[in-house]
């Protein structure tokens, strides 16, 4: 099992908060997945097709969506097949092995955001009704606050009763201000409004709201594409960040949400909110799987400091954590 | 990514088994596959599948599909009557306590749709119901929450209970009530904060206002795009506060909404209304076999088929399919086909009862405006006789007549004449199509395409 003593080597060398808040966070997801996948592999003696039904159902199970489930299952076949393996104990490790693998399909995903050096750096946060985005905003504002960056607010929830006042809420409980306009008004006018506001107050960071819309409804969309044009005209290069906040209890559904809204925007990365209170986080393999869209950062609470940038190392070392210290004490 | 629905996953199991003559257990079998995939893939959670999929599969081979000339459809059948009644009848009632208030309080996870919701009910019962409700809001944690119902109220016109969020929600639900007995009202809405189910103090905080308010309904809130966690959400809600009730939301997205099955199945509870959409009156009764349709992804065949059946006349039907198949379609035609059309209800609609439609490309997309019909009608009609039979006739003065006759402009004008011209070559290879179609014995469209 070196995978896994390597991992842990890895883990334990950035030994920090940030794991231990990460493992807390996801302990209710590693507590149902991994003790799924330790219940399977005890109930098995044989490696056979039946194992592999099962194992199908407990990703799936994990909202892993089916698509890359389906995928997993044949290359863990294989690969069963060519090292020739009967014991269901070994097939454990090939099956974690197979999850960071996916993780990291293609180029290594960064979770660092495309922050300017210099000059104004403009973040648009999209999503469906009711995942988070007001929040996370408030919560990212926090971070950038306290590193000392100059940060800015623009509230283009201009549709939903209460959203101007719940960033607001955000922006006074950080200290950063928020422009904003009468609810109703055109959150175009509201971006460009924002972002007069930042260039002149020479501001670092800019995080700007949108209303939930679900990404059926065209128009809404089309709504979507002209904010994001009033920005790049405005801020050459800019929005520098287009993040897709996806609840993490979300079905196959964030899928589309996640194709639908890069068609429209041009989705740079998602944040995954509620990971504390979901029982697992599997969504996050297909979206990085099927749709090469990197997570940035996962919702891990309600607190100011619960959002964490994603690490895939340290994401599989939470879900698989049990596993890890088993081995240890071999 | 689009998903198939059960009717296309169940195609390419019966196209291997055609020709066989008869269907044998292991076909039966590999359907049901199909079957548990179809419901995986719309969010139904794996153990509800699991024993749904047995009870079909007995069912299956115990009788009707093995001898059935049409297996697929049999299965198709059993699944529809299976799913719709597993998730009940129709059950829209909101309970009445004798002695007023009638209390109701909404829970759910955080995002769900509470705090919009309850404002949709408040509207339902005053406007269904005659009655006078009152709002209470007890979300003290979410920023502006409070705010949120408060705009809905002034909205509604509805007045809103609300303590400021310093305040413990159980002594807002408290005085919400002596207030509502106060200015008799007869009904009292509790949004209560989204929560964790697994969050033992704010689960108590529920208990304690449920034991002080004795609600008459406890809705659960639920976000219909909801994957395999909405049976440990509403189990847990359900084991803790014993709901009254499911309120399913956000169903106007495209979700294929398996966690209703999942909840249904789970709490034993009635789903009472879905969501569909944000303004203030969507808020619809649940329909089990409208529901059982989307999650097996194969549209509203037997609403759209009815429909048609009820406004098409047959004649008509008869004269136009054999004035399609020989080309000598005229502009009079497709009005009259345009007025048959409509008669079935909007457009819209009727697109998203085709199974299938949500493949055809460009049509997901299409946002079918009934305003362009009409325009489309006030065109045809300014035309004169000769230039509805031979609009090849048609020249830059004609058009400019027309154009003025119906108030639209000349290029309106030939967009339709383009239209109508490439909609007749169109007919032509359709019922080519559908020629081929019928010697071989498969599809006949349910309408005539038009």
């Amino acid at each position: 099992m070196s995978f896994f003593k390597k991992l842990k080597e890895k883990i334990t060398k950035s030994t920090d908060s940030v794991t231990e808040k990460f493992k807390a966070g996801l302990s209710k997801t590693r507590d149902s997945f991994t003790e799924k996948v330790n219940d399977l592999i005890a109930r098995y003696r044989k490696v056979d097709e039946e194992f592999f039904e099962e194992l199908e159902e407990v990703l799936i199970q994990a909202d892993v969506g089916f698509e890359t489930v389906m995928e997993l299952i044949d290359e863990l076949k294989m690969e069963v097949k060519r090292r020739n393996i009967q014991d269901p104990v070994e097939v454990q490790s090939v099956i974690s092995e197979k999850l960071v693998d996916i993780y990291n399909a293609g180029e290594e995903a960064s979770s660092k955001l495309n922050i300017q050096q210099d000059g104004l750096t403009v973040i648009l946060f999209v999503g469906v009704n009711g995942v988070g985005k007001t929040t996370t905003i408030g919560k990212l504002a926090h971070k950038f606050k306290s590193e000392g960056k100059k940060v800015l607010l623009a509230a283009g929830d201009t549709f939903r009763a209460g959203a101007i006042e719940q960033l607001e809420v955000w922006g006074n409980r950080v200290g950063v201000e928020t422009i904003k306009q009468t609810e109703g008004s055109d959150p175009a006018a509201v971006m460009y409004d924002a972002i007069q506001a930042a260039k002149s107050r020479k501001v670092d960071i800019l995080l700007c709201d949108t209303a939930g819309r679900l990404q059926n409804k065209v128009n809404l969309m089309k709504e979507l594409e002209k904010v994001k044009r009033v920005i790049e005209r405005e801020v050459p290069g800019a929005p520098h960040e287009v993040l897709l906040v996806l609840d993490a209890t979300t079905g196959q559904n964030a899928l589309v949400q996640a194709k639908t809204f890069k068609e429209a925007t041009n989705v740079s990365g998602i944040v995954l909110s509620k990971l504390d209170g979901t029982a697992k986080g599997g969504i996050v393999l297909a979206i990085r799987n099927e749709l090469n869209i990197p997570v940035k950062f996962v919702g891990l609470g309600e607190k100011m400091d619960d959002l964490q940038e994603f690490d895939a190392e340290k994401y599989v070392y939470g879900l698989f954590a049990d596993q890890v210290e088993k081995t240890e004490t071999e | 990514m689009a998903f198939e629905g059960l009717a296309d996953r169940l195609q390419k199991t019966i196209q291997k088994i055609r020709g066989k003559g008869k269907v044998s257990e292991s076909d039966v079998k590999e359907m049901m596959r199909e079957v548990r995939l179809a419901l995986l893939e719309a969010d139904v959670n794996f153990k509800v599948v699991k024993d749904f999929v047995k009870k079909v599969s007995e069912r299956a081979v115990g009788q009707e599909v093995l001898k059935s000339l049409t297996p697929g459809q049999q299965i198709i059948k059993i699944v529809n009557e299976e799913l719709t009644e597993l998730m009940g009848g129709e059950q829209s009632k909101i309970a009445v306590s004798n002695r007023p208030p009638t209390v109701i309080m909404m829970v759910g996870l955080q995002g769900a749709g509470k705090t919009t919701t309850t404002g949709k009910l408040a509207n339902l019962l005053r406007k269904k119901y005659n009655r006078k409700p009152l709002l209470v809001a007890a979300d003290i944690y979410r920023p502006a929450a409070i705010k949120q119902l408060e705009t809905l109220g002034k909205q509604l016109n509805m007045p809103v209970f609300s303590l400021g969020d310093q305040v413990s929600p159980v002594e807002i639900a408290r005085q919400a009530i002596a207030k509502a007995k106060e200015d008799h009202h007869d009904y009292v809405l509790i949004d209560t904060a989204g929560r964790l189910h697994v969050d033992e103090a704010l689960m108590n905080e529920l208990k304690d206002i449920k034991e002080l308010t004795k609600p008459d309904e406890i809705f659960l809130v639920v976000d219909a795009m909801t994957g395999q966690d909405a049976v440990n959400v509403a189990q847990s809600f359900n084991e803790q506060l014993d709901i009254t009730g499911v309120i399913l939301t956000k169903l106007d997205g495209d979700t294929r909404g398996g966690a209703a099955l999942s909840i249904r199945a789970v709490t034993q509870t009635p789903i009472k209304f879905v969501g569909m959409g944000e303004k203030m009156d969507a808020l619809e009764p649940f329909h089990p076999e409208r529901m059982a349709s989307r999650i097996l992804g194969m549209g509203d065949v037997l609403t759209l088929i009815e429909k048609a059946q009820a406004n098409i006349d047959e004649e008509k039907a008869k004269e136009l399919e054999q004035k399609m198949r020989t080309a000598s379609f005229t502009l009079d035609d497709f009005l009259e086909q345009l007025g048959q059309v409509r008669k079935l209800g909007p457009l819209d609609e009727l697109l998203k009862m085709m199974p299938g439609a949500n493949k055809i490309k460009g049509l997901n997309n299409l946002q079918i405006d009934e305003k362009q019909i009409a325009h489309v009608e006030a065109i045809i009609r300014s035309m004169t006789k000769e230039e509805k039979l031979h609009p090849e006739i048609m020249n830059s003065s004609r058009k400019r007549r027309i154009a003025k006759g119906s108030g639209r402009t000349v290029a309106e004008v030939n967009r339709l004449l383009k239209q109508f011209e490439d909609m007749k070559k169109m007919m032509k290879q359709m019922t080519g199509m559908q020629q081929k179609a019928k010697k071989k014995g498969g599809f006949k469209f349910p309408f005539k395409p038009f």
